[in-house]
């Protein structure tokens, strides 16, 4: 029994070295890359041996691109500075529009309610270029074109539906009992679901919010039609290095290790939140 | 002038639309007198708890009125109903120790930190959970949470308590301790509490009028005695009492003076006329079918009687309860003593007219109760 269980142990540690060498590996070399030149990274074969630069970084924060035929003005700060604003103020409204409506979702079932939870979650169905079309004439109409509120208005197709499924599986998850406790012993129901609610399905809010928060850090189409290059994040920001000399393979590396930091740091602080809130919006949703 | 604190009249409850949607609760009325316990007994799905959540403002009255207080309360929310509320599932707030839990409600009132604090030990102490009381919920048995949630709801000063299966998940020995220093806590302070359960036993320790309830009807609402001795119908005469009523449908026939129940095969109970009072006299008298009740420990082994065959004979540690063959079916008898009969022993039984119970075999409704007529 015990040599069994030895063995066990060594193909699972076998099969999990394989699991993360597989996810980490293009990360790593991601990273490895954002300190070379173009010259030392296009060599062939590749190698993990050279001489690390600071060219890229620097490239970026001064916002001066020097290729072989030119030097090329990017902002790549200010769009650092744009997936910070749109992805916070999208979840930020996503959570302060989702969370009351899981709560009546949860609690409340009214004629229709199935209805409109499951069209709200019918947006993550649709492929964001069947709306984007009529999107854009609408923004254009509208005056919401190229502009923060259209882009964190029409992100809120990427958060609402999230954040509303995974935390009305937390809410439904919580005994109506202890609220109707709360509310028996004196107090309102927007009391009882502000001070026994919301941080009963703190973790699931938690959750949902860093999942939106990853999901419309990532977002690429929406912003790449309906935003000009000073509004538009990280992830459309990084088309500028594919210049008329050749793509800027150095640059774009430093590019992603800088934009993905702040959502790989955000998903390292709360990955127990998010396992919870997955599984239960899994289970429940 | 009335004396009542709680009062529904005609209330109904349905769970969807009104005659369309589930009937859980159908033309209840009942009244609870101040000072008064009065225990809603039926089986699961009876419409008591139903009755005890509209009570408290948690389900919607779909008809009726209930008033508390002189007040009627159907439209007032939980807050403003001043009802306290024990709960099945326990419901004790997960980030608040059990002192906490407990003391909660009292933080908004007029008590000072220490007037609460002493309130909490009281309780706790009554309740057998001073132990516990710097514990969080998660980390106590299911019985301590039920103490703690009961705990929580007694300590209130509030208009009514509620009290949903408080004690289902106790010990048998500390349910029997806890019941009676619970109605004297209750009594003593003069409270008036609602309390639910399936258990007759504990409905019988600690109401002092039941309400039984059976598919979302109120059956019979009286003192555990009268509903034991004079159970409405059928229904409340089979569901009070363990082992339960044995019944029987039989034919009758009345002459100058005797009365006979002819049950299958040719079981035939012969009583004297004079055993019934002439109102019941009449009332069976031109009836060909009735049933017949007469509770377990009224059957008695005699040496002269009704022939039955022992089918199975029990003993329970204080008292032996015989199933036995008879009229087509069986009967049920409880004797105080070891009864030293066995399996397929022949005996004979004997029935007291005065415990004999008589039932509307269509409607099932009491017609008489010994000799007397049943209101």
């Amino acid at each position: 029994m015990e040599h069994t269980g030895t063995l066990e142990r060594i193909l699972r540690a076998v099969a999990l070295t394989l699991v993360v060498v597989f996810f980490m590996f293009p990360i790593l070399w991601i990273f490895l890359m954002s300190f070379q030149t173009n010259e030392t990274i296009l060599r062939v074969p590749p190698s993990m041996v050279f001489e690390p630069t600071l060219a890229n970084y620097k490239a970026l924060i001064t916002g001066k691109l020097e290729t072989n035929a030119a030097s090329i003005e990017i902002n790549f700060l200010r769009n650092l500075w744009n997936s910070v604003f749109l992805s916070v103020t999208s979840v930020s409204l996503a959570l302060l529009l989702g969370v009351p409506a899981a709560y009546a979702f949860a609690r409340h079932k009214f004629k229709g309610s199935e209805d409109i939870a499951f069209t709200l979650l019918s947006f993550k169905f649709a492929p964001p270029l069947l709306v984007l079309l009529p999107l854009s004439l609408y923004f254009q109409k509208m005056g919401l074109a190229d502009t923060y509120i259209g882009l964190i208005w029409v992100y809120q197709l990427i958060c609402l539906p999230l954040i509303l499924w995974i935390v009305r599986g937390y809410f439904e998850d919580i005994s109506p009992d202890i609220e109707y406790a709360y509310r028996i012993a004196g107090h309102s129901w927007f009391a009882t679901f502000r001070k026994i609610a919301l941080p009963l399905a703190g973790p699931g809010i938690a959750a949902a919010g860093l999942l939106a928060f990853i999901f419309a850090w990532n977002n690429f189409i929406f912003a790449l039609v309906l935003a000009s290059a000073d509004k538009q994040p990280v992830t459309v920001g990084a088309l500028a290095f594919v210049t008329a000399s050749g793509i800027q393979y150095g640059q774009i590396a430093a590019a992603v290790v800088m934009s993905i930091t702040p959502t790989l740091a955000l998903a390292l602080y709360a990955q127990r939140y998010l396992v919870e809130g997955l599984s239960l919006g899994a289970v429940k949703g | 002038m009335s004396d009542h604190i709680l009062s529904l009249s005609g209330v109904d409850k349905f769970y969807g639309r009104v005659n369309q949607g589930v009937h859980a609760v159908k033309k209840l009325d009942m009244d609870v007198r101040s000072g008064e316990i009065v225990a809603l007994l039926g089986s699961s799905g009876c419409g008591k708890t139903s009755t005890l959540r509209m009570i408290a403002g948690f389900e919607e009255v779909s008809r009726g009125v209930i008033t508390l207080g002189g007040q009627t309360i159907n439209r007032l929310p939980p807050v403003r109903r001043g009802v306290a509320m024990a709960f099945e599932g326990y419901s004790l707030y997960p980030p608040l120790s059990v002192r906490d839990n407990i003391a909660f409600a009292l933080k908004s009132s007029s008590y000072s930190a220490t007037q609460i604090s002493d309130k909490v030990n009281e309780i706790a102490s009554m309740l057998e959970i001073t132990d516990i009381l710097d514990r969080y919920p998660s980390s106590i048995s299911g019985g301590q949470q039920q103490r703690a949630s009961l705990g929580r709801a007694l300590i209130r000063d509030a208009k009514l308590h509620l009290l949903d299966e408080p004690m289902g998940q106790l010990e048998p020995q500390l349910r029997a301790l806890l019941r009676g220093r619970i109605k004297h806590f209750i009594k003593t302070r003069g409270l008036t509490a609602i309390l639910v359960t399936h258990d007759q036993a504990e409905a019988n320790a600690l109401a002092d009028r039941i309400a039984v309830m059976e598919d979302g009807t109120l059956q019979q609402l009286d003192t555990p005695e009268a509903i034991k001795d004079r159970p409405a119908n059928l229904f409340a005469g089979t569901f009070i009492g363990e082992p339960p009523m044995n019944v029987f449908t039989a034919q009758v026939t009345v002459s100058d003076s005797h009365v006979h129940f002819s049950l299958p095969d040719d079981v035939t109970f012969t009583f004297e006329t004079m055993d019934f009072s002439p109102a019941v006299l009449d009332a069976i008298r031109h009836r060909t079918h009735l049933v017949l009740g007469v509770r377990p420990y009224a059957v008695r082994r005699a040496p002269s009687g009704v022939s039955a065959t022992v089918a199975v004979n029990q003993w329970l540690g204080d008292q032996s309860h015989i199933a036995a063959d008879f009229a087509g079916s069986s009967i049920v008898l409880v004797e105080h003593d070891r009864a030293p009969v066995s399996r397929g022993e022949s005996i004979q039984l004997h029935i007291d007219p005065a415990n004999l119970h008589l039932f509307d075999h269509t409607n099932g409704r009491a017609m008489s109760h010994g000799p007397n007529l049943a209101i």
